[in-house]
């Protein structure tokens, strides 16, 4: 039996969790929040290595470090504009293990007659920790752009994925009735194709939601776990991130205007026509940065609307080189920060944060919407769908609902697309082809020098 | 000892009421690194797999459960560091900006 004070501990370590949920809501604190938790982690395992009975010593601290090392390389190489699939990586390895863990109690449990709760735990841990490391897999290749971004759907859809559901638990009631490492890895693989079904049918912009999802799920098995292993701490932890990651799904969902249900299987109901789109070929108004130059000269009020194609050109510096000259000029510039804008909801805020904008100037959709209508200007760079008006116009389009910025009202808007092809979404643009809306294309980087140097020579 | 299932599923129901409510006024800024956060903290499954690795009686479950130790340290210290690295930016604009103009500089 556990002795008292490292009960104890393990509490410190889970408080330690709750205050860094806590803390981790409030910009001021949010990375001490983070500290803590890392600390309590820290001291559940040197709490578990002093207790416990643990033989194979030198390979699992080997273990350990080679984690630690691939985990921190990992993390700091990590470009910040990759980071959701990185932490969908991180997460999925997470889930991964928990469905080895319980695989393995369960050979442990085959010893004797087990009682059912356990072979319960057992089961649901290894299917929904194979959901999570194969559906994090996939989440995975779409932001990293291995395979499409589209949502993809097959005809007996429904039918594959509920016969798939129907052997989980058949196989689950099996393994309950008969433990054996075969029912096991049968569930492991079940799980593994239920995870590639879940995610297949959700399209690019929505993966970062599926990412938070799964978060959740991986949470549930390590609190599954943690009855097995008669950990309380593994049940607090774990528990602790399924329903905090439960609500946080929901709120991004929200601030998409979407319901859960509908992202993750919107795709089904052949909602997404509009994401079939073939490249238009209705005519557009095209300028060179010598034209936008003198468009934003004249400017007083100029709202930026950045988007992931900014951080990707890692156009950001160029960009606020261009904005601090126009406030030089005595134009009032403003950065409209879309929730969602990025991969992930509040990601853009990471991105322009590491490239020193400051944060005064990053305003968010509610604050600034309103003010598009007096703007001389709306300079959209590399964004596409946090725009899209067809969010509003068109029933069906696979961002309907979703709030947007109205770039639209701004007396002109200037797009900086590298070219016409829709945004991450997969849609067609309308305002591209408003008549206020005037297009400058090429890689964000270049144009952006470009337009720079064009100003610089406006202003002496 | 044996488990009371009672008891678990109490802290088990507790639990998921504080998950909900200490999480329930975050600002959508913060989505990102809430998310990563909480990604880092369910990493803690490490224990649970060196408590079996380290009981492991054959070859076979040994390697599996050095498996899911490495797959774990990953999940916890890689989470943890990448949380950090996404929030220097948010609580700290000027010292991270210091920070990377020395870098800058170095290069």
């Amino acid at each position: 039996m556990t002795p008292a004070w490292a009960q104890l501990g393990y509490l410190a370590a889970a408080v330690c969790f709750i205050v860094a949920l806590k803390a981790l809501s409030s910009p001021k604190t949010a990375r001490r929040g983070n500290l803590i938790g890392a600390a309590g982690a820290v001291l559940a395992c040197v709490i578990t290595f002093l207790v416990s009975d643990i033989n194979h010593l030198l390979p699992i601290v080997a273990a350990i470090a080679a984690g630690t090392a691939i985990g921190v390389l990992g993390a700091y190489r990590v470009q910040m504009t990759q980071m959701p699939q990185l932490v969908a990586l991180f997460n999925g390895v997470g889930g991964g293990a928990a469905a080895i863990v319980a695989i393995i109690e369960l050979a442990d449990l085959g010893a004797g007659p087990a009682p059912i709760f356990d072979l319960i735990a057992t089961a649901f841990t290894i299917v929904v920790g194979s959901v999570s490391f194969a559906g994090s897999v996939v989440t995975f290749l779409k932001l990293q752009e291995l395979m499409t971004t589209r949502p993809i759907v097959f005809g007996g859809y429904p039918i594959v994925y509920g016969l798939g559901l129907l052997a989980a638990v058949a196989f689950s009631v099996g393994l309950v009735l008969a433990p054996s490492l075969l029912f096991a890895l049968l569930l492991a693989a079940i799980g593994a194709g239920l995870g590639v079904l879940l995610v297949l049918p959700v399209g690019g912009a929505d993966v970062p939601i599926v990412i938070s999802l799964l978060n959740a799920f991986t949470g549930l098995t390590v609190a599954a776990s943690g009855y097995l292993l008669e950990n309380i701490l593994l049940l607090v932890a774990g528990t602790l991130v399924g329903s905090a990651g439960t609500l946080l799904t929901r709120l991004m969902a929200n601030a998409m205007g979407r319901s859960v249900i509908n992202i993750l299987f919107g795709a089904l109901k052949g909602g997404s026509t509009l994401g079939a789109t073939t490249v238009s070929d209705r005519p557009v108004k095209s300028a060179g940065p010598a034209d936008v130059a003198i468009l934003l000269a004249y400017a007083q009020r100029v709202i930026i609307v950045p988007g992931y194609g900014l951080a990707v050109a890692q156009a950001q510096h160029t960009l606020r080189q261009l904005v601090d000259l126009l406030t030089e000029r005595g134009a009032h510039v403003d950065y409209a920060i879309h929730p969602v804008a990025g991969r992930m909801p509040g990601h853009m805020n990471v991105l322009l944060a590491e490239a020193q904008v400051p944060y005064e100037q990053l305003k968010e959709m509610d604050e600034i919407d309103p003010e598009f209508k007096q703007a001389d200007v709306a300079l959209v760079v590399g964004a596409n769908d946090v725009v899209n008006p067809a969010a509003e116009t068109t029933p069906g389009a696979p961002i309907y609902g979703m709030p947007i910025l109205h770039a639209n009202q701004a007396r002109q808007v200037v797009f900086m697309k590298r070219s016409m092809r829709p945004g991450f979404a997969g849609i067609e643009n309308e305002l591209l082809y408003e008549p206020t809306t005037t297009l400058l294309f090429g890689d964000a980087k270049d144009t952006m020098s470009k337009l720079l140097a064009e100003l610089k020579a406006l202003t002496v | 000892m044996s488990t009371e299932p009672i008891i678990w599923l109490t802290i088990f129901v507790l639990s998921i009421f504080v998950g909900v409510e200490v999480i329930s006024k975050v600002s959508s800024t913060l989505h990102t690194p809430l998310m990563s956060g909480a990604n880092a903290i369910h990493g803690v499954i490490l224990i649970g797999a060196v408590l079996v690795a380290g009981t492991a009686q054959s070859t076979p479950i040994l390697v599996l459960g050095l498996i899911a130790v490495i797959l774990a340290s990953i999940n916890m210290v890689g989470g943890f560091v990448v949380t950090d690295r996404m929030l220097i930016m948010f609580s700290r604009p000027h010292r991270a900006l210091q920070k990377q103009g020395r870098q800058e500089l170095e290069q």
